[in-house]
């Protein structure tokens, strides 16, 4: 007997929710980057603990795809973001006006 | 409370704290480095809700792959000490008082609801198990997956390439050095890179 769900999905929201914060308030791109690894996490750790409220491997195999999903990600945003930097010698999202 | 009650609420304000301290950092190596503290907390949900499997891809793949390539960006780049301009508060205490609401209700909504309440039982799927689940049920998925990884394979190294050799008047060694993937750069070092920072200075 571990824990109520209901606590599972009031930690993994209260992490949504710092990833969110991270995601909006930062003015750097490698930190808003990091908001959305954040978010992806929470979703996960929703998804395993579904997967045992409701006895089903469903659950689980999707965390299996968010990795997947991560990684992508995280990889082109970052070459994207190495670029942008290349470009712009900045990180901030308010110097990327080049097509202006 | 069952200990694993206690192990539960203990790893999780772990996780919680070392995320608000992430999101809070200057410093961008710091705010990685914390971050893998929360992922390895996470991997010790995952084994806690009988995920093993899961738990060691978190640590190998969250842990371990993609916060390196962040790290391997934050230092390349000279990320660390940006002069980041922040909001001003009366621009972001809206958005944090609507979370606030939005947190409180789904809080209150999640214990409220009738079922939410029974405890989980302690089940584990071995590893076994899952991967024969996955493949009998999600093989299909699990390819989709594959192409989009050779996808992004394939995107990434089209972006770190550096086909804008001259537009920005970069010294041209600096593009034989593709930033964007870890193991080329880990290989080719970075000759160019006090130029380049010149060059970007100049730049702007």
């Amino acid at each position: 007997m571990i824990v109520p769900f209901s606590n599972v999905l009031v930690v993994a929201g209260i992490l949504f929710a710092l990833g969110v914060f991270c995601t909006v308030a930062r003015r750097n791109l490698i930190m808003i980057v990091l908001g959305i690894e954040i978010m992806l996490n929470a979703a996960s750790i929703v998804f395993v603990g579904a997967a045992l409220h409701l006895d089903s491997l469903d659950g689980q195999t999707f965390v299996l795809f968010i990795l997947a999903v991560a990684a992508t990600e995280v990889s082109v945003g970052l070459a994207i973001i190495v670029y942008a930097f290349r470009r712009t010698g900045s990180f901030d999202p308010a110097n990327f006006n080049l097509l202006r | 409370m069952t200990l694993y009650g206690i192990l539960f609420y203990l790893i999780s304000a772990a996780v919680i704290a070392a995320t608000a301290m992430a999101i809070t950092r200057k410093n961008l190596v710091h705010a990685v480095v914390y971050l893998i503290i929360s992922f390895f907390g996470t991997a010790m949900l995952f084994y806690l809700f009988g995920a093993p499997l899961l738990a060691a891809l978190e640590v190998i793949i969250y842990a371990g792959a993609i916060m390196v390539l962040f790290l391997f960006v934050v230092m390349m780049l000279r990320a660390e000490s940006s002069h980041e301009s922040v909001f001003p508060p009366i621009q972001w205490l809206p958005a944090a008082f609507f979370c606030l609401i939005y947190v409180l209700v789904a809080t209150a909504m999640s214990v409220r609801t009738p079922g939410m309440n029974v405890p989980l039982k302690m089940l584990t799927a071995s590893p076994r198990q899952f991967a024969v689940y996955v493949f009998e049920y999600h093989w299909f998925s699990i390819e989709v997956v594959s192409i989009l990884l050779l996808l992004a394979l394939i995107g990434a190294l089209n972006l770190g390439a550096g086909k804008d050799a001259g537009s920005d008047g970069e010294p041209t060694d600096y593009n034989t050095d593709p930033a964007g993937e870890p193991p080329a750069a880990a290989g080719s070092g970075q000759p160019g890179r006090r130029s380049n920072r010149h060059g970007v200075e100049d730049e702007k």
